[in-house]
């Protein structure tokens, strides 16, 4: 082999400093040479452990947890005796517990991915080794191979494609678990490797390519190639990424350039954080502030235990020495530090955690088990494949949402259009595009024509007709429709045509052209083969104008067989109608108006005309095409002037309406969920009018609209005058509402946020990849951040999958607001990653995106379930359970705290050991995980009927500090009454039998029992849906307490082990006491009545829309049901109802979003009526 | 194609339906229960809850109100005891103390006797794990591994019997009652036994086994603060001497509290006191060994007599008016709020 002799200087290094890869080299077939470089091999390991790392690195993972690492550290601090106040098994039980549940959770999860990894590392390609074709796995394949990739095969690599079987090296590859997008690309060798053809010639390949190091993006690629003393440029059109798959291509071979990790496949895939939802985070910080109390309650005690010790402990030595080694009051003082940490640990117990995973994973299963959520068509129920974010779904938002497939179901129909000014496709019956549920005709009969496809269908036989009776204008319409465009044909057998198109669009064009009567049945580079009416008709093609995003139309020349040389042209109506001939005005204005009518039902429109053109014209024009093209420098911009001078004074032929039919239920859905106050944002790699047609026939943009937006500056500078102009009118607008306010005042004391939040009309916000690039730099994006969320509706067309997540991530950054991820292509994996929550609908285009999310269905319109119903119950469900179970725990342990003042701060305890460990494990955990799996406020259906009910998650209201507090308070309220109610009447009582009450243990049992009931009471009042679950587990819990007391307290038990039972005889003695009945009876009054008076009074006087929800059901408030007609879905009445009967909604509402002005708070955008409260 | 055609059932079968089960559970539309707090219920529970109070805490006051209970803080009466038990070299010196009291009236029924220890740490983590159940339930056990410590053994290796800090620290007084009759002194009959639960003295205490008493705690000593051994506390009683004398169980049974009260004796209702103690002059003969100036404790004699809410005990019957009547007043402004903010919730229909 050898070496090219001029090699460049341009990259002195290979790899930076920090040991990045600054470039990349690769020479083909030359393994040694690239070993050097040290490139990722074609491996791709998604897993976290192996066998022998496993326990080692998830104990280590596990241990990370805060609360993990605390228990561990008390189990420490009780296996020392002096400090030891409390059993070691109380701790122990449960921390293994909890560690063996995660570890074996955490075991499966990965076990899945070395399954799935091992599947795609062990995939088959055909590596060229010394001038032979070899087989070998996926992961052996080194960058500088040669393969050879056949039909229909993935990727397996990023490669540079050197030859195929297609002439020109040219060969076809669909790109739709990369991008999402389904139609097939052209890939295309360069001409000097084309020729390298089969393996022998390829062997002695020996081209090195220089280009750029691995990155993510899709549509880029920099390089050269260097051969035989020559270098060739290399672009994105010569590259073949791993994730696409081959296809109408026999084979082709291809230079590995980038393996495994490497690929812009894996570099596009975000890394897979482990997903948290606020309420952890928020309770991760609670334990830590209760870690806090508890260093202070400790300090706090064992000041006490010193002072104790020094004042009245050093004259009671006589009785009770101090134990060995300690001498001073000060060190028992800090002795007992440690042995009041130890008890009053179980403020944050261990099965809090335990409880929480329980309960989400209860919530998972109803997703998985929701009937609702089940589409029949697909056999696919929803799935929950996270089982940890389930009350997130409770707080979204922001919706994120891919376009093709998520909304839309991706078939794209020819169903409008106007020729010569006359309007087809109208449906007798006028019920528009709901086409599957209004009664309709028979569709159009196409039977005589034997090409037709028999999927195609239209409504209106006029146009049929008109084409059978031979109406010119209607005959060159559908001529266009079979001539301009890119598609291509495969006839398997004689009559079975199938059009490969580029877009769905321009299938479902040609497609109706042939249905038609104009059947495009062949092509060459050079000619185009259409039936028309029967005829077969061979065009000659003399030019392709193609499609940009710039021109926004395409054209075909094509010379007829009779000579005549006619120019076709279907684009974007903005930019054809000014280059029309004038003559056409009246025909123009009769168009437009058709246009409009179909862009106001949401489907895409085309503009098609025609222009004749002369000969010597032509011949001119060609000439300096040709020159053109061949032009070294400022090729494209020549090209495009003289595409820019040939279309012109064109003749208008008509327009087409095609209908990418929405996804059932999305305008509904859409609807419901923008009056929950969630914002929907479309990003989406569709072009931009696509995009805002979507918009408009999935409601999120109207025609009501004040005014939408269109950024698509290509330059910071415009990008940035854009965004301040649609800012500078959204403030004028609100300004000039007068609704009041006077916002230049504010203007100047507030921050450009707060009045942006203000904005009273309703905006929408379209932005195009190429200014999104821009808007996401870092001096802009919090400008285009504050934009884009003025605005009710944002989309985001031609945007890369990593910007989707950028996207994603700004919002995050910013708003800290829970997002929502939702898509179907693999394009949307890294947004699905990137998102709080992501949701994969299991749709056409594979289940990469599946695979990614954390929840899985396979219609958009389950969305509203997810979020309003189940979502809503998760939220509610999980904030009672942290309320109650924070409560109880400061309940049961603050007594230790009241009880050390009497008891010397000797870290003695009040209860006995083994109802503390039993007291969260088994007296207490059932009833409120019960609460936490079933718990309802309001039926499922009133939660769909009532949007607004969603709003306390995304303000976060159910809980949050202060709610936490609140809990905290009543804890430590009910611990006080707990403890004292009973030292007040023991201090002096007597049994009925003359013998002394106040013994030690007669105290513990009463006050555990009294607590026992006092917490069980409190769960009946939390529990607001009482299933027999809940009445089995509530009242079991208690029959448990009395059955676990009085064995514990039996003789047996004491006869095995004296030391450990102690407590023998005392249920029977103590509860047969009728005092102790009578405190344990006053001690539950005293602590639930005034719970029971505050919630009422709550209810009565301030009550949520919940609760109005659900007392109207119940009782039938006349009035309320009254309002209820109105209330219904109407966003308008909705919010003014949602915000009059809580303020302090709006109150949070307000400090949440920073502003003061109090219009500028309004929740839905109504802001003069929501705020008369 | 004939294959395909099978196959497709196969599959079918192969893959039950996924839809998810029609059942309540599943779908989360179990039959419930969904209390409300209406008005009706909240009020009707604040009204019963406050009249039930208020019954249970006056019915409470009044039987309160006829215990008869005399407490005698000898500590402080008989000061010469005190100081001379404070200083401990002075352990075998006997002190005994007479307190004269006065009944005024009769105290009728069963009259109980107790002695109540003020600042005595009884309630102390240390103190009360300071004992060994399995010794004191007559087994051989090592008190070396139990939580006795410091009093488990005596230098030379010898256990102590019972171990521990609570049984070392036993409260020794002995206190007699004397009625001042007509010029003659009647000692008033007084009963040791059936004092303690009954579980305590048949299940949780047991002597060791042997043919004698003194035998079964041979090899071991008595705790250093003892005059006499265990096997000494009741010599006229076998079945109260040993680990299963009364006193000894009733001490055993550490207090909640640094105050309280531990009964000592019953009267024994026979000749002139079969209907309680008769209203007179009485004197209480107290052997004063038990040491409290030093922890700056005091000591009580209490008699009482007992109703079924136990002795004088004000304080739940004080709570439970207070409570009775917090809760009635609830229901009153409740009620009040109620009917004053009905008319603000007409909003509704705006």
């Amino acid at each position: 082999m050898t070496v090219p002799r001029e090699m460049p200087e341009k990259w002195p290094r290979v790899r930076g400093p920090g040991g990045a890869e600054e470039e990349r080299r690769v020479r083909a077939n030359a393994r040694e040479y690239n070993e050097k470089f040290q490139y990722a091999s074609n491996c791709i390991k998604t897993s976290k452990y192996n066998i022998v790392t496993f326990l080692p690195v998830n104990l280590f993972e596990q241990f990370q947890e805060v609360a993990n690492t605390y228990f561990l550290f008390l189990l420490i601090l009780q296996l020392i005796p002096q400090i030891s106040s409390l059993s070691w098994f109380t701790t122990i039980v449960p921390l293994v517990l909890v560690l063996t549940i995660t570890a074996v959770k955490d075991a499966t999860d990965d076990y899945f991915r070395h399954k799935s990894d091992n599947q795609v590392n062990n995939r088959q390609s055909q590596v060229l080794i010394s001038g032979v074709l070899r087989q070998e796995q996926w992961m052996n394949v080194r960058v500088g191979d040669i393969i050879k990739l056949e039909n229909n095969q993935f990727v397996a690599a990023d490669l540079l494609l050197l030859s195929s079987s297609e002439p020109h090296g040219l060969c076809y590859i669909e790109t739709a678990e990369l991008d999402g997008e389904t139609n097939m690309k052209v890939r295309q060798a360069i001409p000097v490797t084309s020729e390298l053809g089969d393996t022998s010639k390829l062997a002695l390949f020996d081209g090195e390519v220089i280009c750029e190091p691995p990155n993510n993006k899709l549509d880029k690629f920099g390089g050269t190639l260097y051969w035989k003393e020559n270098k060739y440029p290399l672009s994105n059109q010569n590259m073949l990424l791993r994730g696409c798959v081959l296809r109408n291509t026999e084979w082709c071979f291809g230079l590995v350039i980038f393996a495994g990790p490497d690929t812009k496949l894996m570099q596009n895939s975000g890394r897979t954080k482990f997903k948290r939802t606020s309420i952890d985070r928020l309770m991760n910080t609670l334990v830590l502030w209760i870690f806090g109390f508890l260093v202070c309650m400790g300090v706090i005690l064992a000041i006490g235990n010193a002072i104790w010790e020094h004042e009245v402990g050093v004259c009671f030595q006589i009785y009770l020495p101090w134990d060995e080694g300690v001498h001073s009051a000060f060190f028992s003082g800090f002795l007992s530090f440690w042995s009041y940490i130890i008890i009053l640990n179980t403020v944050v117990p261990i099965s809090l955690y335990v409880s929480v995973e329980v309960i989400r994973l209860g919530h998972s299963y109803f997703i998985n088990w929701d009937k609702k959520m089940y589409c029949a068509k697909r056999r696919t129920p929803a799935e929950a494949r996270t089982t940890t974010l389930n009350e997130e779904l409770g707080q979204v938002e922001y919706i994120f949402s891919d376009k093709t497939g998520t909304l839309t179901q991706n078939i794209m129909v020819f169903s409008k259009c106007s020729v010569n000014g006359h309007s087809y496709g109208d449906v007798q019956d006028m019920l528009g595009h709901k086409a599957e549920l209004g009664e309709r005709p028979e569709p159009v009969d196409f039977s005589f024509n034997p090409l037709a496809d028999p999927r195609f269908q239209f409504w209106d036989p006029s146009l049929l007709e008109a084409v059978k009776l031979g109406d010119p204008h209607v005959h060159e319409f559908f001529r266009l429709l079979s001539l301009c465009h890119t598609v291509m044909s495969e006839e398997k057998s004689e009559g079975e045509l199938f059009y490969k198109a580029q877009s769905p669009d321009e299938g479902a064009l040609v497609t109706a052209a042939r249905n038609f009567g104009f059947v495009f049945r062949s092509r060459t580079p050079k000619t185009i083969t259409v039936h028309e009416l029967g005829r077969a008709i061979t065009y000659q093609l003399l030019a392709i104008l193609d499609f940009n995003n710039i021109r926004k139309r395409m054209s075909v020349i094509v010379r007829s067989p009779e000579g005549k040389i006619r120019l076709y042209c279907k684009g974007a109506d903005t930019i054809l109608l000014e280059r029309l001939h004038p003559t056409n005005q009246d025909l123009t204005n009769v168009t437009t108006d058709h246009l409009n009518e179909y862009a106001g039902e949401g489907l895409r429109t085309l503009v098609l005309a025609y222009k004749d053109l002369e000969e010597s014209y032509y011949e001119d024009w060609s000439e300096r095409l040709h020159r053109a093209s061949g032009a070294p420098e400022a090729r494209e911009d020549r090209l495009a002037r003289l595409y820019d001078e040939v279309e012109h004074d064109m003749m208008l032929l008509g327009a087409t309406a095609i209908e990418d039919k929405l996804q059932q239920g999305v305008p509904e859905t859409i609807a419901i969920l923008t009056l929950a106050n969630i914002k929907i944002w479309v990003l989406t790699g569709d072009k931009q009018e696509t995009a805002v047609n979507i918009g408009y026939s999935c409601k999120m943009l109207t025609d009501d609209m004040t005014e939408v937006f269109v950024v698509t500056g290509h330059t910071v500078l415009e990008v940035r005058e854009e965004l301040r102009k649609a800012r500078e009118k959204m403030m004028d607008a609100s300004r000039s509402m007068g609704n009041g306010f006077s916002y230049q005042e504010k203007l100047s004391s507030t921050k450009l946020t707060s009045v942006l939040e203000a904005i009273a009309g309703e905006y929408a916000l379209v932005i195009n990849g190429h200014s999104l690039a821009h808007a996401l730099e870092a001096d802009m994006e919090v400008e285009f951040l504050e934009t884009a969320c003025a605005c009710k509706a944002v989309i985001c067309c031609r945007v890369t999958p990593l910007q989707k997540a950028q996207v994603v991530e700004l919002v995050k950054k910013y708003k800290k607001a829970v997002t929502l991820a939702i898509g179907d292509g693999a394009n949307d994996v890294s947004m699905i990653k990137t998102a709080h929550i992501g949701v994969g609908i299991s749709g056409q285009e594979g289940i990469q995106a599946v695979l990614a999310s954390d929840y899985s269905f396979s219609q958009f319109k389950f969305l509203q379930r997810l979020l309003l119903v189940h979502g809503r119950w998760s939220y509610l469900r999980m904030c009672k359970f942290l309320c109650y179970f924070f409560y109880k725990n400061f309940a049961f342990t603050m007594v230790h705290f009241w009880f050390g003042f009497f008891c010397g701060f000797s870290a003695q305890t009040v209860y006995d050991q083994y109802f503390i460990t039993l007291y969260n494990i088994v007296y207490t955990s059932l009833p409120v995980l019960a609460m936490g799996v079933f718990d309802q406020d309001v039926p499922e259906q009133r939660s769909m009927e009532y949007p607004k009910l969603y709003e306390p998650g995304q303000l976060n209201l159910l809980f949050n500090k202060r709610e936490f507090f609140i809990c905290i308070a009543q804890g430590i309220y009910t611990s006080v009454l707990m403890f004292f109610i009973p030292y007040g009447v023991f201090a002096d009582a007597t049994r009925d039998d003359g013998a002394q009450l106040a013994d030690y243990q007669s105290f513990a049992v009463t006050v555990a029992t009294s607590l026992v009931i006092v917490v069980s009471v409190q769960i009946g009042l939390d529990t607001g849906f009482w299933t027999a679950i809940n009445h089995f587990f509530i009242w079991g819990s208690l029959a448990a307490y009395f059955a676990i007391l009085f064995a514990m307290h039996s003789d047996g038990l004491f006869q095995m082990f004296p030391n450990q039972f102690r407590f023998v005889g005392n249920a029977q003695n103590t509860l047969a006491q009728p005092t102790v009945w009578l405190t344990i009876a006053l001690t539950t009054v005293v602590c639930v009545m005034p719970v029971v008076a505050f919630r009422f009074l709550k209810l009565d006087l301030k009550p949520e829309l919940s609760d109005t929800v659900r007392y109207t059901q119940l009782e039938g408030f006349g009035e309320l049901i009254m309002s209820g007609k109105n209330m219904r879905l109407s966003s308008l009445a909705l919010s003014g109802f949602a915000a009059r009967p809580s303020a302090s909604w709006i109150e949070t509402l307000r400090k949440k979003k920073g502003g003061e002005g109090s219009t500028a708070c309004s929740p839905s955008g109504a802001p003069d009526k929501t705020l008369k409260v | 194609m004939k294959n395909k055609k099978s196959f497709a059932p196969q599959e079918a079968e192969a893959h039950p339906s996924r839809c998810p089960d029609n059942s309540a559970f599943k779908q989360q539309r179990l039959p419930a229960w969904k209390p409300q707090l209406t008005i009706a219920t909240v009020l009707s529970t604040f009204f019963l809850t406050g009249a039930f109070c208020l019954s249970v805490g006056i019915c409470l006051i009044l039987s309160a109100n006829s215990v008869k209970e005399i407490q005698i803080n000898y500590s402080d009466k008989c000061s010469d005891c005190s100081k001379l038990r404070e200083n401990s070299f002075n352990w075998d010196i006997e002190c005994l103390c007479s307190i004269d009291f006065t009944l005024k009236e009769d105290m009728l029924g069963d009259v109980f006797m107790y002695y109540g220890l003020q600042n005595f740490y009884q309630n102390h983590r240390r103190y009360v794990i300071s004992r060994s159940d399995a010794q004191l339930l007559g087994r051989e056990v090592n008190v070396q591994q139990s939580y006795c410590a410091p009093f488990t053994t005596y230098k030379n290796g010898t256990p102590m019997a019972p171990c521990g800090a609570i049984a070392n620290s036993m409260f020794n007084d002995t206190i007699d009652l004397f009625y001042n009759f007509n010029s003659s002194v009647i000692q008033v009959p007084l009963l040791k036994t059936g004092n303690s639960w009954w579980t305590d003295k048949n299940v949780k205490f047991r002597n060791p086994q042997s043919h004698n008493l003194s035998s079964a705690f041979a090899g071991t000593a008595r705790p250093p603060y003892w005059q006499k051994p265990v096997y000494l506390l009741d010599e006229e009683n076998e079945r109260n001497n040993g680990y299963i004398n009364d006193d000894f169980i009733i001490w055993m049974r550490v207090s909640a509290f640094a105050t309280f009260k531990n009964l000592y004796r019953r009267i024994s209702r026979e000749r002139h006191f079969a209907d309680g103690l008769p209203a007179g002059n009485y004197t209480f003969h107290i052997s004063y060994n038990f040491p409290v100036t030093k922890f700056k404790g005091k000591k009580y004699v209490i008699l009482s007599t007992m109703v079924w809410s136990g002795g004088s005990n004000p304080f739940l019957g004080i709570a439970y008016v207070v409570c009775g009547a917090a809760a009635t007043l609830t229901g009153f402004i409740i009620t009040a709020i109620h009917l004053k903010l009905r008319k603000k919730k007409t909003y509704f229909q705006k």
